[in-house]
């Protein structure tokens, strides 16, 4: 116990005899931790955030569409222009492809709404029940489309909450009806908002698939299959995302009937994959932030070198009369050691707590999302131990290395 | 005790060199109190520094309790010195932000020696058991000396070296620092050698050993 605290008491002895000066010279360490600590959490709160807009999306979302793969990789052939996938393709994914909990095919057209005086031009899409499930969508008021409304072709449509604004301003939609291409429509529910990235599901209509066939003809394939726009299933496991990934595109590519040195004519995106590589990216930029921060902490910990050679200057004849005593090298060098590290750990706590409380700030005045994460703190804790090992292993070594005649001599 | 045989010291001076000691050999027997005069510059300080392994001598050997202490490395030396040596300076030499106990304290830190009433029994030794707790700066000259010597004597010593240990004090303060010094030796059978310039002082003691351009030139008996 005391062999422990003896050198500690020793090292807050020396840093307490000039407070001002230590003050000082871990303001560095403690700016540094701070700035570290602070840019980190505003890194890693923008990270939960764009996952939590993800997961609210569906981690375990696949999309399938037709045309070649776009997206992260660049543009190559714009999705879409050629429909491939269709109904039966839908079916075959659901009846063969193992992990995949539920299946929902949809055909978007642009057609023309009329309610009263107003109208306008919206995405109509036409789905299964399992559509609101598969993409996480929730009722605000009133239904989703039913199996029975499936099977039955019944005229009833959901709208998304932009599409309730703009037709049904202020009143309540539900049992209206309204024109939709050359069918009169009745309002079933209405969606709640949802900030999506991509696809917003909030200026759409739902209608059922079998029914939407009433007001526009769906296309067909060469072979007769009918065309859809896009087919969305949820993986029931997670993990398994790539391995379904990799069975779908293996399956499409035959029941497409595509050569081996043929492009994929579809594109599939995994939530799950959108979510490793956004929060890869996300991770790169935080690091990068924490790296530009941490050139300040390099530049506190040469202030502390800085100052324990003073120190080590000042103290000659102290460090004369402890060898003169019997401290040996190892003795003289670990106490300015300790003392070093002991000025730059203090200098770390002090800079998480005032890192946490920027960052807790600037969540609190609502100015961004940040998250302090344990790892974060001990690393930016150790981080500033270890500036306090590097930069006070010379002046220790150096205060070791003193004659003990000269140091005594000294004034 | 000690045995020095031919001990010579040589500085580097710049391009010359300053010969300190030539050809010391002297020896001093267990439980002696001996004194060192010589005047300033014939290497008193010098011969107490080898004698107290703070210095290597350049050539000739040295036996400390019959071992030879002239090769050994600056560990080994630090060790030899926390076991075996106390040092009373001339100038006290005691950390002045620590008070006295804790002063006192340092002198147990690095014998290997852990207990921690000795400290506070040494100072009652000398007589300072009320002023433990007062920094050196509270202190007069004669009880900055009296706090050197117990930190020099708390790790139990056989060898007490002292230089000038009056050099800095009045006359009475000093008188009072030779009494305690040779009361020590009278009753704990303590080998001290002692740097003096002062004829009366060295008189308490059983030996002089006279030095002068860095040779003893006479070894008197009181």
């Amino acid at each position: 116990m005391k062999k422990w605290f003896e050198p500690l008491a020793n090292a807050w002895a020396g840093v307490a005899t000039h407070k001002l000066r230590s003050f000082l010279t871990i303001l560095g360490i403690v700016i540094g931790v701070a700035a570290v600590i602070t840019l980190m959490s505003v890194g890693r709160g923008a990270q939960a955030e764009i996952l939590s807009n993800i997961e609210s999306m569906g981690s375990d979302l696949v999309t399938i569409r037709s045309g070649g793969s776009v997206g992260f990789g660049g543009v190559r052939g714009a999705a879409g222009s050629v429909q491939t996938l269709t109904m039966e393709d839908a079916e075959a994914i659901a009846e063969q492809v193992p992990y995949i909990s539920s299946v929902a095919p949809s055909y978007s057209s642009n057609l023309q709404l009329v309610v009263g005086g107003e109208n306008m031009n919206a995405s109509v899409t036409g789905v299964t029940p399992e559509y609101m499930p598969v993409n996480n969508l929730e009722i605000a008021s009133g239904t989703f489309l039913s199996e029975y409304d499936y099977q039955r072709s019944m005229k009833v449509v959901v709208l998304g909450s932009n599409v309730k604004e703009t037709l049904f301003e202020g009143t309540d939609p539900i049992g209206q009806q309204m024109r939709m291409g050359g069918i009169i429509v009745r309002v079933i529910g209405v969606l709640e908002s949802k900030e999506a990235m991509m696809g917003s599901p909030d200026d759409a209509i739902f209608i059922p698939l079998t029914a939407l066939q009433q007001a526009v003809a769906q296309p067909r394939t060469a072979q007769g299959e009918r065309i859809v726009s896009s087919i969305s299933l949820t993986v029931s496991d997670e993990e398994q995302a790539d391995y379904v990934v990799e069975e779908i595109t293996s399956l499409l590519r035959t029941r497409h009937r595509l050569g081996p040195n043929v492009d994929d004519d579809f594109n599939i995106i995994s939530m799950e994959e959108i979510a490793e590589t956004v929060s890869e990216v996300i991770g790169t930029m935080t690091l990068l932030l924490g790296a530009i921060a941490a050139i300040s902490l390099l530049v506190g910990g040469i202030g502390v070198m800085n100052i324990m050679l003073v120190s080590v200057l000042e103290r000659t004849r102290e460090i004369g009369i402890r060898k003169a005593l019997g401290a040996r090298e190892r003795d003289i060098w670990g106490q300015f050691l300790i003392e070093a590290i002991f000025l730059t750990f203090a200098g770390g706590i002090i800079g998480v707590i005032v890192g946490w409380a920027v960052s807790y700030l600037v969540s609190s005045m609502g100015l961004m999302t940040t998250v302090v994460t344990a790892d974060i703190v001990i690393l930016a804790v150790s981080v500033s131990v270890g500036i306090g090992l590097f930069f006070g292993f010379y002046p220790a070594w150096n205060a070791s290395r003193l004659n003990p005649i000269e140091a005594l001599r000294a004034e | 005790m000690i045995q020095l045989q031919d001990i010579t010291k040589v500085y580097p001076m710049g391009k010359r060199e300053l010969e300190v000691l030539r050809g010391i050999s002297l020896t001093i027997e267990k439980g002696e109190l001996v004194a060192i005069m010589g005047p300033s510059g014939s290497g008193k300080s010098t011969l107490l520094n080898l004698i107290g392994c703070l210095d290597k001598p350049t050539s000739g050997s040295y036996y400390l309790e019959g071992r030879e202490v002239s090769h050994l490395s600056s560990g080994e030396l630090a060790q030899i010195r926390g076991q075996k040596v106390g040092f009373v300076f001339q100038t006290f030499n005691l950390l002045p932000r620590l008070s006295a106990l804790a002063n006192v304290e340092l002198g147990l830190r690095y014998s290997g020696r852990t207990d921690s009433n000795r400290a506070m029994e040494a100072l009652v030794g000398v007589g300072l058991s009320d002023r433990a707790n007062h920094r050196p700066t509270e202190l007069s000259g004669g009880e900055q000396q009296r706090v050197a010597i117990a930190r020099a004597l708390v790790k139990n010593p056989p060898l007490i070296l002292a230089d000038e240990p009056t050099g800095n004090l009045d006359s009475h303060s000093g008188e009072e620092i030779i009494s305690i010094l040779t009361s020590l030796h009278a009753e704990q059978g303590i080998t001290l050698l002692m740097v003096t310039h002062d004829a009366n002082i060295a008189h308490h003691c059983q030996r002089i050993v006279h030095l002068k351009d860095g040779q003893v030139v006479a070894k008197e008996k009181v």
